[in-house]
């Protein structure tokens, strides 16, 4: 509450005080964060049941949908692999403080370039898997670093306000997908490009379906180790690296990190990039994964839900992974549920439920016995 | 591509940006950054249009749009100014919050049909200026002219008015203000709702006059994104911010209208219906929000101008603020 320690007297034998938490229980975060889940889909289903839809059958549906046997689960998982990588990208540049708004427009260029990689013919047809993979992802990430080079020099140069300006390649970058899609690669004049050959494809756990049955049918790919192993590598960084204490000092005291000698220009820029890779990684392993072609409307907007499993993995790159798993589901079983902005709507919800319930963890309120 | 008509209808669309802008510029001043223009105004545009639709009265819905979207609003004031939560992450919430809030109750709008517009009128002498009469006063839907009518009061407002002074003192300085006696609370939630309410009327100028109708996202297509950063480019000057957003209004027209003709002073027109350039012109309203941005912050470096000095920070009485 505002007021750091107020007290209010109603006449009543006890009084409310709102004040001050000196430390905060390991427990209590956690706590808060699943009590504002809770609260939100309480919220979400008050809406849903006033433009008359069903709430609890929505829900039922969804963990049906997301979580009722291996198929779905494995579908889920398909869904949550671009947000992990979407997710990582945020945290790491929220770590530092950098509002990265354009993971969307990083993930979209990072697909375009490992399209490009594969459907300009640089990767032969006849080149085998170990090639074409490797340098997708290259291309990907190369692609996602500069589309967050290009914000992140502006903001570290020119003090140019970074959420705007890589919003704004939000746009440009699907626009740019768009033009190679129609312009350049469109088969027959179609919204998508050519499928690309087998070589250019993440192995899927149904290709081993000989080997084991149990993987028939199931979609998960290859990119979900790559964005299980970027997590690994994203927590390493940021928690046991020389850069990584440089990234949080300047998140958490920019002033502080001046007088240490810490280059604040130099970290924007590259933090920006890591970020941008991160997000460009993410639309290599969509594209690489499931599409298996360039088209238009590849995200359900990865980018932006990234930003909430950012914010509700309290920027921890390991509990990313979780997260997005649950919001894989949400994307995935929400698609069914009519009206069509209910994903989102309660996306929004939670991101707002979140950050309120944080005064939790700043304040307490303690009700005393008037006269102690 | 007569420049007449593309200027006239620049200033018509320029409206859009112009409410939403100055809308932001209050709420900033106030030191409530809220980069959730666009949420806001999603929901003004469907409220207003479902509004016009469901009882035929374009004011009506224009008012409710304005009370939604300043309510909406206010939920961010709550969050940022007395639960002291983040102001970025709150405002890119409640951009989530008026997308998908707006998607769930604008289900089925898109098929609502036709609606009575506001009225467009022409201004009997005003007209008759040579250049300037028939950009803004000739065929303008009344909402631009309010647009014209608010923006000297909005100026005379925030800086030669005591409650303009109070609205600066309380964005630059909460401290000395609150010591001063004024209550640095009401005045934020006041304008961060004043600033919901614009976003509102922005949102249901582009339903009920600009491009009529209901078509989810598509609606705004990014413009509350392009009004933040417009109040950057402005300096937080509604005079300025008049300018970028009637000047952005005209480049939206050109990239629309320079498809058309077949001819261009003299040469055959490159981006005569071609699909392939369009999307080129789709990228340039963003691209030119960066330049502009640019343009912006490299003047406030060389006049070390800048944001209002509390701008973004919460309030916390009895502690050291700024």
């Amino acid at each position: 509450m505002a007021p750091a320690t107020s007290t209010r007297n109603y006449q009543l034998p006890f009084t409310v005080r709102v004040e001050r938490r000196l430390n905060v229980p390991g427990w209590l975060s956690p706590a808060v964060s699943l009590g504002a889940i809770v609260v939100a889909l309480l919220l979400g289903a008050v809406v849903l049941a006033l433009v008359g839809g069903n709430p609890w059958a929505a829900y039922a549906h969804i963990g049906k949908a997301a979580f009722g046997d291996i198929g779905v689960f494995s579908d889920t998982l398909v869904k949550a692999t671009p947000l992990m990588l979407t997710g990582l990208a945020c945290a790491v540049a929220f770590r530092m403080k950098l509002w990265n708004i354009g993971a969307e427009g990083q993930f979209f260029v990072g697909a375009l370039c490992s399209s490009a990689v594969i459907l300009s013919g640089l990767v032969p047809k006849d080149a085998p898997r170990v090639v074409a993979i490797p340098v997708m992802t290259v291309a990907g990430v190369i692609g996602g670093a500069l589309w967050g080079f290009v914000p992140g020099f502006l903001k570290a140069k020119l003090k140019v306000n970074e959420i705007i300006t890589t919003l704004m390649m939000n746009y440009i970058a699907i626009a740019l997908v768009n033009f190679f899609v129609f312009a350049v690669w469109s088969e027959g004049g179609f919204q998508m490009s050519a499928m690309f050959q087998k070589a250019a494809w993440l192995p899927r756990l149904a290709d081993y379906a000989k080997q084991y049955p149990i993987f028939r049918g199931l979609t998960t790919h290859a990119g979900l180790i790559i964005a299980a192993i970027a997590a690994v590598i994203v927590w390493y960084i940021l928690y046991r690296s020389l850069w990584g204490y440089e990234i949080r000092l300047i998140g958490d005291n920019p002033r502080a990190a001046e007088y240490a000698g810490i280059n604040i220009t130099r970290n924007t820029v590259l933090v920006m990039m890591t970020s941008g890779a991160l997000a460009g990684l993410g639309g290599m392993s969509e594209i690489a994964g499931v599409v298996h072609r360039l088209q238009t409307n590849i995200s359900p907007g990865y980018g932006f839900t990234g930003i909430i499993i950012a914010w509700l993995a309290k920027l921890n790159p390991i509990v990313v992974i979780p997260v997005s798993v649950l919001f894989g589901g949400l994307i995935l079983a929400g698609r069914e549920i009519q009206p069509a902005g209910v994903p989102r709507l309660i996306q929004g919800i939670i991101l707002f439920m979140l950050i309120a319930s944080e005064v939790l963890l700043r304040y307490q309120i303690r009700i005393e016995r008037v006269g102690k | 591509m007569d420049p007449i008509i593309i200027l006239q209808a620049g200033v018509a669309s320029g409206t859009v940006l112009l409410f939403a802008t100055i809308g932001e510029i209050f709420a900033e001043r106030s030191g409530v950054l809220n980069l959730g223009v666009e949420g806001m105004m999603l929901i003004g545009a469907m409220t207003a249009f479902s509004i016009t639709v469901s009882t035929g009265n374009g004011w009506l819905g224009l008012l409710l749009a304005m009370i939604a979207a300043g309510l909406l609003a206010l939920l961010h004031g709550l969050v940022t100014i007395h639960f002291q939560a983040d102001q970025v992450v709150s405002g890119l919430a409640l951009t989530f919050l008026g997308t998908g809030l707006s998607l769930v109750f604008g289900e089925g709008l898109n098929k609502a049909g036709a609606i009575s517009l506001l009225p467009k009128f022409t201004v009997p002498l005003l007209s008759a200026i040579p250049f300037l009469g028939p950009i803004l006063f000739t065929d303008q839907s009344v909402l631009v002219y309010i647009g014209y009518a608010i923006l000297p009061l909005v100026w005379f407002y925030i800086n030669r008015t005591r409650p303009g002074l109070h609205l600066r003192a309380v964005g630059e300085n909460p401290t000395a203000a609150d010591a001063m006696g004024i209550n640095v609370y009401r005045l934020r939630y006041f304008y961060v709702f004043v600033g919901g309410m614009l976003a509102g009327l922005a949102g249901g100028t582009i339903s009920l006059a600009i491009s009529p109708g209901w078509f989810s996202e598509l609606t705004t297509s990014g413009q509350g994104w392009i009004a933040v950063g417009l109040v950057i480019f402005a300096q937080w000057d509604p005079w300025r911010a008049a300018f970028g957003s009637y000047a952005f209004g005209a480049l939206r027209r050109v990239i629309l209208d320079i498809q058309g003709p077949q001819v261009l002073f003299g040469f055959p027109n490159p981006f005569f219906y071609n699909p392939y350039w369009g999307f080129f012109m789709q990228m340039l309203p963003y691209a030119f929000t960066i330049v502009v941005l640019l343009l912006g912050s490299r003047e406030a470096l060389r006049k070390r101008l800048g944001a209002p000095a509390a701008l973004g920070l919460p309030y916390i009485r009895g502690e050291r603020g700024v």
